[in-house]
């Protein structure tokens, strides 16, 4: 097994890493770049948990690898927040009481930011089924709908 | 394990028939890092075809569409001349998984990873559609239906990889539709699915119609007697009875852990009938 | 502790206590700076990876783990062996130290057998892989009533039926018999105009947390540890992983991580014990983290049921008997939550004659775990589906037979106690009273209703609150926050001190600094880590009160606390101007020194909490799907804390249920192996499968607990397996009797009737 040196662009920085030719992009992420934002809990796309944006796709870390980020551009939870500034995702979650344990959280505010990027006026549906990849154990859902509505509604006020 | 990523199809080709016992192709990898991760297959090269161009563009050709191997089912469906003409296909590939897995997944993925329940491919083969092959030997055509060979399994040989797929022209009054049951609302593998095409006179007849049911068998099924149910009726309530039975009767599923033999012989024919009229509906809107 | 008199709490304004302030730890959380289990790294850490038996059942013969020792990178590799012995142990503990690590016989697919520590995870991959486990496979049994009959494979050649007399000869898989109730069941079923009996079947699920058990420990050459893990109970966890190891607990120091789901998956241990072990032995730290196959084929899921239940009553509504047999297996050990099944079944109802019998059954499956309100959903949804058929039976509206037998005060319960002040009938009026009950039905719509009950409990808990030197407090609890519970504490302790709500921070302390809590379970955090809160905050205040009259010169009993200062009670203690907490606090070097309070407690008097839920249900006749369509929560919560988080334990609770009776189940194939260990195919609610759920707390407040406090984590998934096959039986025009109701089992139900079939 080589290793693969990666030069990409996280969250606005220039950063490079050494990886396995097989390492998810999600384990660089996590082991070897300190952002341990995005979880893993399933390891097989099927709970959105470690959902970040590459080249302002959303897709599932863990089912990237690390050398496909070669050129690319990524952006974590850890990007979201504007120095001190919340994204108004992150204050309407807090806000609705959108999370209890908060681990599903850094990947539905990924996952919602990507989202109201492309629709900012979504509907009740187009909201739950954008974050039907993002599973939550804890809330039923209901608090984060209200909270990315919340969310969209702020930022249309501008 | 050894990751390359080549800038031209003949290099692809070039690793894939070279010295790698296990070489795999990645596009979206959405089955395939999942196949790694459970230890089901362990390659020894990845080809990474990402940066291939022409790979992931959708482009117009001899009236229909060029889709590039690498193109992503979120790409195929903010595209709107092909929602346009083939919106079947499109949903179909939409509906595999999550917005996630869509920013991944291809159709030439989906219908290489050979699935029996493979959600874009019955859309596909209703739609004609050719997969493009590039090999050592050069390229070669295939209809769709012809690439799945077995479950996991496709007729591709060593060094050969799917470089686009292709859509013919439409034919004006056509619409097409796939559906499948799942127990949840997203997220799930089709227990059932069903594919319709179909074309129609001036008269509201319908000349011409394909049928795929998937998920029922061990490939993807073309089901002509289907589509002879359909074709030269006006898609009416008796011709519909019709195809669901022939749908029914088509079915060579199993029991698994996702349904029974009798549930998904029951729900294709159900499904037909949904399906067709989705078409017929999108037929008689369509120029 | 009791409520403060009833008149204070019912006309009291509380001035923080009811409010919705943002939780203290709400910006980690949505940062994704917030440390969960997995996140903790250390230097020289090694990867522990687990080898697990293929098999669900077989004799372990040998385990030659020489050339995984051998290969380069490897530290460490361990077996049963690297244990203590077992023989002092109790029996519950012994079995946790089995199931940890199997000795003798792998119980069941995923049961670990043993451990390396390895310098990377391809490394501790690679040993796991050259680890050479010669195995007997033996016949298994998977199903609860399969495991039963006689001729049936015997896990534990030492388990014999407890709760019978005389003791049985033969060993089986029936560890115990329990039963419960009251009166004379055969006079009471002689009397009932109507009886309906039937008999249900539920299958296993799992908690379905979405963070997979994680731990990093590193154990010293001294014998001194540390552990940091998400968990549920870090002094549970001490305990057990210090009897386990033959470690002093005072030698082992666990921290709680923020913790990424538990439901009661997490109250227990299963890959501590094993990085522990591994460290001690590699004398390095060692991260142990489960994959999601993992954590389903060798966490704790909950147990698959056979329920029997038979109800009779008078034609005008009133239960003159209630029965029920209920057959629950645990996996391999014994300790099912059917005692709990029996004891909750007919909890709800005011019952001159009532019988419950429990059966806890082992067989060749994975330990099981808590999983919120243990046993009680299950035994809910056969008790409430009968009660749904016995009202159409009797020609009555299923609500008002609810209404006419629900428990009240003075209530002798199935179970046993007689209830205080309780909110069953307040539930099911809500319910009524709702724009929901009278909404007209969509086609094939069906809507069911259905009660559910939870003991809730006290249990071992202390807190420590200490006044900073600016005057804002840190108050330190013992008990995990898995729901949002610090926020809570900071509105106790900010009540009772008077000062704002963001002057208190509230930490979770590791075990070294504070006193032994027991676990976050049974809904008791905000009931006794609350109450416990208020009485450490009132030791403060009685303490700073000394401090204020110190200062005056004053006795302390003159000096009355109001509205976050000292002030003298009246005219004749003396004129002085009133003393704010930070001004005490500022001066308490002067004073005698640092300030604060605790309270220490085995809290008893956590209040029982019913709720009555009710949802629409539309059933696709053709298919077999079922779409919720709407879903509405009537739950009693003594005192709402904090009204958004008992609101998000209703929703959240609801939504297990709906995963629980639609489409979460184990599926095992003829070989004893699970099927389904993924969220591919186990198959949880996503945000696209349900409405928003709507929420109605009631108060009653609890006697026990100074502001009424009631648990709400766990009644709210007791009610809706049964809410909903009531409304799909009704929108699919036959009865439900299985769970969970997928669309293949729905269209079957639906062609048999049909057919004419009886189910």
């Amino acid at each position: 097994m080589s290793q693969v040196r990666v030069s990409t662009k996280i969250n606005g920085d220039a950063i490079e890493f050494l990886c396995e030719a097989d390492e998810p992009l999600l384990d660089v992420l996590r082991d070897r770049l300190g952002l341990t934002g995005a979880k893993e809990g399933c390891g097989t796309g099927d709970c959105g948990a470690c959902s970040v944006t590459v080249d302002g796709r959303l897709v599932c870390s863990c089912l990237v690898l690390g050398a496909e980020a070669e050129g690319r551009e990524i952006r974590t939870i850890e990007g979201m927040a504007n120095g001190e500034q919340l994204h108004p995702l992150q204050k309407q979650f807090i806000a609705h009481a959108a999370l209890q344990c908060g681990i599903c959280t850094p990947g539905f505010l990924v996952a919602a930011k990507s989202l109201l990027e492309r629709n900012s006026n979504p509907s009740e549906h187009e909201i739950r089924f954008w974050l039907a990849g993002n599973l939550c154990r804890c809330t039923g859902y209901d608090k984060i709908v209200r909270a990315v509505q919340a969310a969209a509604a702020e930022m249309r006020k501008g | 394990m050894q990751y390359e990523a080549p800038t031209t199809i003949n290099a692809a080709v070039k690793l894939l028939a070279g010295k790698a016992r296990t070489p795999r192709v990645l596009g979206g990898g959405t089955d395939l890092l999942v196949q790694m991760r459970t230890g089901r297959i362990e390659p020894d090269l990845l080809v990474d075809v990402k940066r291939i161009p022409g790979m992931r563009d959708i482009t117009a050709k001899a009236g229909g569409f060029r889709i590039g191997a690498a193109v992503s089912g979120s790409e195929l469906g903010e595209n709107k001349a092909l929602k346009k003409a083939w919106p079947g296909v499109v949903e179909a590939a939409n509906l595999i998984g999550s917005t996630q897995i869509q920013g991944r997944a291809t159709l030439a993925g989906n219908l290489c990873n050979a699935s029996p329940a493979a959600d874009a491919v019955p859309a596909l083969v209703c739609a004609g559609a050719v997969a493009v092959i590039a090999g050592p030997k050069g390229k070669r055509s295939v209809p769709v239906e012809k690439v799945p060979t077995a479950p996991g399994k496709t007729c591709l040989k060593k060094g050969e990889l799917v470089e686009a797929i292709l859509l013919p022209k439409r034919a004006p009054r056509s619409g097409d539709a796939y559906l499948r049951l799942i127990p949840r609302s997203e997220m799930d593998i089709a227990v059932v699915g069903v594919g319709v095409n179909l074309t129609l006179d001036a008269k509201g007849v319908c000349t011409a119609a394909r049928v795929s049911l998937g998920a029922v068998a061990a490939q993807v099924l073309l089901v002509a007697d289907a589509a002879k149910a359909l074709i030269g009726s006006k898609v009416d309530d008796a011709a519909l009875d019709k195809l669901a039975a022939a749908c029914s009767a088509a079915c060579r599923p199993i029991d698994d852990k996702r349904g029974t033999k009798e549930y998904r012989i029951e729900v294709a024919g159900v499904l037909a009938r949904r399906a067709a009229q989705i078409a017929l509906k999108r037929a008689k809107g369509s120029k | 502790m009791p409520l403060d008199p009833q008149a204070d709490v019912k006309s009291r304004k509380f001035k923080v206590v009811g409010t919705r302030p943002l939780r203290p730890d709400g910006i980690d959380k949505v940062t994704g700076r917030a440390k969960f289990g997995a996140d903790a790294t250390a230097p020289g850490m090694l990867i522990g990876r687990v080898l697990r038996s293929p098999h669900a059942h077989a004799r372990i013969r040998k385990i030659d783990s020489s050339k995984a020792e051998k290969l380069s990178g490897v530290k460490a590799v361990i077996t049963a062996t690297d244990f203590v012995d077992g023989a002092d142990l109790d029996k519950g503990t012994r079995d946790v130290l089995v199931n940890v690590m199997a000795r003798g016989k792998a119980l069941y697919e995923g049961h670990a057998v043993a451990a390396v520590a390895a310098i990377n995870a391809t490394v501790a991959k690679k040993a796991l892989s050259l680890i050479k486990v010669d195995y007997e496979v033996l016949p298994h049994v998977t199903d609860v009533d399969e495991s039963m009959k006689p001729g049936a494979p015997v896990l534990h050649d030492d388990l014999y039926t407890g709760g019978v007399e005389p003791k049985l000869k033969k060993a089986s898989n029936v560890a115990f018999r329990h039963e419960f109730g009251h009166g004379d069941i055969e006079k009471g079923f002689k009397e009932a105009d109507v009886i309906v009996e039937r008999s249900y079947k539920t299958e296993a699920t799992h908690q379905g947390y979405i963070e997979p058990h994680a731990c990093l420990a590193s154990v010293g050459p001294d014998g001194q540890g540390e552990l940091w893990v998400c968990t549920q109970g870090h002094f549970m966890v001490r305990n057990t992983c210090a009897a386990l190891l033959g470690m002093d607990v005072s030698k082992l120091r666990v921290t709680a991580s923020e913790i990424g789901g538990g439901f009661g998956g997490k109250t227990t241990v299963f890959i501590e014990p094993v990085a522990l072990a591994l460290s001690r032995k590699a004398n390095r730290p060692v991260k142990v983290v489960m994959n999601r196959e993992e954590v389903f084929k060798a966490t704790g899921p909950t147990s698959s049921t056979s329920i029997d239940v038979k109800i009779g009553a008078k034609r005008d509504g009133r239960i003159t008997a209630a029965w029920s047999e209920l057959r629950y297996q645990g996996g391999a050990f014994p300790g099912s939550p059917v005692e709990f099944g029996a004891m909750t079944a007919f909890a709800c109802y005011d019952l001159e004659n009532v019988k419950t019998i429990g059966y806890d059954v082992v067989c060749n499956r994975p330990k099981q775990a808590a999983y919120r309100a243990p046993g009680a959903p299950m035994a809910a949804f056969a008790v409430e589906s009968t009660v749904e058929e016995l009202a159409h039976k009797i020609g009555m509206n299923s609500m008002d037979l609810r209404l006419k037998n629900a428990a009240k005060e003075g209530t002798k319960s199935s179970y046993g106690p007689v209830y205080p002040p309780i909110g069953i009938r307040a539930t099911l009026e809500a319910a009524k009273n709702h724009p929901h009950y009278k909404a007209p039905l969509g086609p094939n719509t069906g809507r069911g209703v259905a009660c559910g009950f939870w003991f809730n409990f006290g249990g071992q808990t202390c807190t420590s609150l200490n006044i900073n030197i600016d005057g804002t407090v840190a108050l330190a609890v013992g008990t995990p926050d898995i729901g949002g519970s610090r926020a809570s504490m900071c509105l106790m302790a900010a009540e009772e001190l008077g000062i704002p709500y963001d002057k208190v921070r509230t930490i979770v302390a590791d075990t070294s600094s504070l006193g032994y809590n027991d676990v976050t379970d049974g809904s008791r955090t905000t009931f006794a880590s609350g109450l416990a809160t208020i009485n450490a905050a009132r030791d403060a205040v009685k303490k700073l009160c000394e401090r204020a009259a110190k200062t005056w010169g004053i006795p302390a009993d003159a000096v009355v606390w109001e509205d976050g200062q000292a002030k003298p009670a009246g005219a004749n203690a003396g004129n002085f101007p009133p003393l704010s907490l930070a001004e005490l606090a500022a001066n308490a070097a002067n004073t005698g020194g640092p300030i604060a309070g605790h309270y220490e407690i085995n809290a008893d008097g956590a209040g029982v909490s019913f709720a009555t839920h009710m949802v629409d249900a539309e059933v696709d006749k053709e298919t077999g799907k079922v779409e919720i369509k709407r879903y509405t929560v009537c739950q009693d919560a003594g005192k709402a804390i904090h009204p958004s988080y008992v609101e998000g334990q209703y929703q959240g609770g609801a939504a297990q249920g709906i995963g629980w009776a639609l489409n979460e189940e184990y599926i095992y194939g003829k070989d004893g192996r699970l099927q389904n260990a993924g969220f591919l195919d186990y198959r949880i609610p996503v945000c696209s499968d349900l409405p928003m759920i709507d929420t109605v707390i009631l108060e009653i407040p609890n006697p026990g607990h100074p502001y009424g406090v009631r648990g709400v984590g766990e009644t709210s998934i007791v009610p809706p397996m049964a809410a909903i096959a009531n409304a799909v039986s009704a929108g699919a025009g036959v009865r439900m009797t299985q769970l969970p109701m997928s669309p293949p089992k729905v269209l079957k139900a639906i062609n048999g009737k049909k057919a004419g079939k009886q189910h």
